[in-house]
């Protein structure tokens, strides 16, 4: 079933493909007729949402879109993005922010607003020409958890590292520092160097799953640094984990 | 001359046979908590200290005697081999020369003392001059052991630093080494809203800020000419040794080579650092020389390998800790990787610190560390042949990172109770445990001086 999905992705990438390349020969006299969609091919359908979808200059908006049985998605004014995906913008004056989705069944459009209030401080300057900022990046690549004493990256943790590993796939100019935490108890030297190992495992899974180990880099927060500090086995899981951040 | 005590090498016998009579006497197996006098079978030698007498009415004088008389007794007190007569129970003198004490006075009850401290403090010209005087209280025509003389500027901190001078030659020769009053204790406050090295004296005053890094600052360890100061901190590219340099009073060029580089470790002669790197992507132990360069690695074990110390006796063994199995355990090994031996059987153990005589291991344990065995962290010693431990401290509070003094008879460490931690003194035995850091944050990983 999964390969079958695969394959006709694949037939339709291409398709798309040669579509785009065909719409670049500028010189062709005539162009071709559209193709023709064909008969069984699903009509997209694309959805994006702003939130929040007011904002006073200077803030920030965190845009979420998805889509189905589409090849090419593109935001007006971005080019083209993720069949879904979420990015921060940091709209000066009110945006209206238009996404196309186009599949072999026609094509989807939605829009949504994000309104900015008049005056307030200045606009700050997008994080990097990714305008992914540590938030957006935090929302989608989510954390390792471990076991007590422990580094190894248990089977639950898996899908968190496909998912984090298809993100960062899918934002190559992303450099990421991978954080190695653990929990209060214990010597604090012994942590950090537990902590460090942590670290170094969801780094060399994410390696694993495709990612260039050029761009993970690994610190080891031992003890210093929590994320929870109540004294139950429910807090201590919470501080033990690998964190991702990006690394600027 | 009068003097006729245990030498050097019988005061480290002591420590010695009280671990060893304590594993005879309750098996390896069911080791627990023995009572062992430190002095045992040698009855401590009991001294006096006079309250010095006022060699001046400058206004200055009350306030610097004071702190001297105080310094004075209490280290001499902190010594743990002297029987310092209770100031309730001494003459109502203050002899200020040898002229003027009445030694009989001394030797009788309830004082008996067999040696007393007297002298005289005063202040002239804004210089503070104190003469001091150790004395036998028998009939002798040698009474006299010490008679020193020390002047300084007039102030708190130098009236005290003469006591403990003056406390340090009493020792010395009463006890046949080096007394620990002038050392100081390097350690981690986060007192400022972060973790920065500190410095105090070894009795718990004079306390100095050394670094402002803003960020972690972990683990010092002092150079054993008293030079310069090792530690980790945490940086931009993650943690890194640093060195702070005690004559210039800032921070010195080191190698920062990032890979999370941890737990510095001084050899005795100066000439090599331990430490934990993971430039390869796991901690293992290196070896570096005194200027960062020639580093090595010495381990290769998958899994934690950190806290280096060395045998300052040899220089040629390190004992660390190493999570290679699970939970981590104290190792020793050559300092070239070689005769790895492990020394504990479970639990977690971390922080070990070689004794200066090179027989023993002091480190914090807890034997029944796991998910719902929140055991009590306390600190131990163990004798490296034969594996016997004895157990220090006994579940007041969390107790970790020991550092032996330079005597051999004090261990530091850290205590934490109440949600707070502090740095407490001992003897080897455990006995006369002294809190020495008062609040002002978390005070925490404490290192002894080497002098």
């Amino acid at each position: 079933m999964q390969r079958m999905n695969r394959n006709s992705w694949f037939v339709a990438a291409s398709l798309a493909a040669m579509l785009t390349i065909a719409g670049c020969h500028k010189k062709t006299p005539a162009p071709p007729p559209p193709p023709a969609p064909p008969a069984s091919a699903p009509t997209p359908v694309a959805e994006i949402n702003a939130n929040p979808d007011s904002i006073n200059p200077g803030d920030a908006s965190v845009l979420t879109w998805k889509t189905t049985d589409a090849n090419t998605v593109s935001i007006v004014g971005m080019g083209a993005v993720a069949t879904s995906g979420t990015t921060t913008v940091h709209p000066t004056q009110t945006t209206t922010y238009h996404l196309i989705a186009q599949g072999d069944g026609g094509s989807a459009d939605a829009t949504a607003t994000v309104t900015v209030n008049a005056g307030g401080p200045p606009p700050a300057n997008n994080v990097g020409e990714s305008n992914i900022d540590e938030n957006a990046f935090e929302a989608a690549v989510k954390p390792v958890f471990y076991d007590y004493d422990s580094y190894d990256v248990r089977p639950d943790a898996q899908s968190t590292i496909q998912a984090d590993a298809n993100y960062l796939n899918q934002h190559p100019e992303l450099k990421v520092v991978v954080g190695g935490y653990c929990d209060e108890r214990g010597s604090t030297e012994y942590n950090l160097a537990l902590g460090e190992n942590r670290a170094n495992a969801a780094k060399q899974a994410l390696v694993s799953a495709g990612v260039s180990p050029g761009r993970l880099r690994t610190v080891s927060y031992g003890k210093e640094k929590q994320f929870c500090t109540d004294h139950t086995e429910a807090c201590w899981q919470q501080n033990r984990r690998a964190q991702f951040t990006l690394d600027q | 001359m009068i003097v006729s005590l245990p030498g050097k090498s019988l005061t480290l016998r002591f420590l010695l046979s009280f671990l060893l009579m304590s594993g005879l006497a309750c098996g390896v197996q069911a080791q627990d908590w023995v009572h062992i006098e430190t002095n045992q079978g040698n009855p401590k030698i009991v001294v006096a200290a006079a309250d010095f007498k006022a060699g001046s009415a400058d206004p200055l004088t009350g306030g610097l005697k004071s702190a001297f008389d105080q310094t004075l007794y209490n280290d001499l007190r902190a010594a743990g081999i002297l029987d310092v007569v209770s100031k309730s129970m001494i003459p109502n003198a203050t002899p200020g020369t040898p002229q003027e004490i009445n030694l009989a006075q001394w030797a009788a009850a309830p004082s008996s003392a067999a040696y007393v401290a007297f002298g005289t403090l005063g202040v002239n010209g804004g210089r503070l001059m104190v003469q001091g005087y150790l004395y036998q209280t028998a009939n002798s025509p040698n009474a006299q052991v010490l008679g020193k003389q020390y002047t300084d500027n007039a102030n708190v901190q130098a009236s005290r630093e003469i006591a403990h001078r003056f406390a340090d030659e009493i020792i010395q020769q009463l006890g046949g080494i080096p007394g620990i009053a002038e050392t100081k204790i390097y350690y981690v406050s986060n007192r400022t809203g972060n973790k920065e090295i500190w410095v105090m004296d070894y009795d718990g005053m004079n306390e100095r800020q050394l670094t402002h890094l803003g960020t972690v600052s972990l683990s010092p360890r002092v150079s054993p000419d008293n030079a310069r100061v090792a530690f980790s901190s945490l940086g931009k590219n993650g943690w890194s040794l640093r060195m702070f340099s005690l004559d210039l009073n800032r921070l010195v060029a080191f190698p920062a080579w990032g890979d999370t580089t941890l737990s510095p470790a001084w050899s005795s002669d100066g000439s090599r650092l331990a430490f934990s790197s993971a430039r390869t992507g796991d901690p293992d132990i290196y070896v570096c020389d005194a200027s960062g360069n020639g580093e090595h690695r010495v381990t290769a074990f998958r899994g934690p390998d950190v806290s280096p110390t060395w045998n300052p006796k040899s220089n040629a063994q390190i004992a660390w800790i190493s999570g290679r199995t699970g939970l981590p355990q104290v190792y020793i090994m050559d300092a070239d990787g070689g005769n790895v031996q492990r020394l504990t059987d479970g639990g977690y153990a971390s922080a070990p610190s070689w004794s200066p005589n090179g027989e023993l291991l002091a480190f914090a344990w807890n034997r029944s560390y796991g998910p719902g065995a929140p055991g009590g962290e306390d600190i131990y010693v163990m004798d490296i042949a034969s594996k016997r431990w004895t157990q220090l401290t006994h579940g007041e509070g969390a107790n970790d990172a020991p550092s032996w003094a330079p005597d051999g008879r004090h261990i530091v460490f850290q205590r934490e109770m109440g949600g707070h931690t502090e740095i407490w003194m001992m003897l080897a035995d455990g006995t006369n445990q002294q809190q020495l850091t008062h609040g002002g944050g978390s005070n925490t990983m404490p290192n002894w001086s080497w002098k």
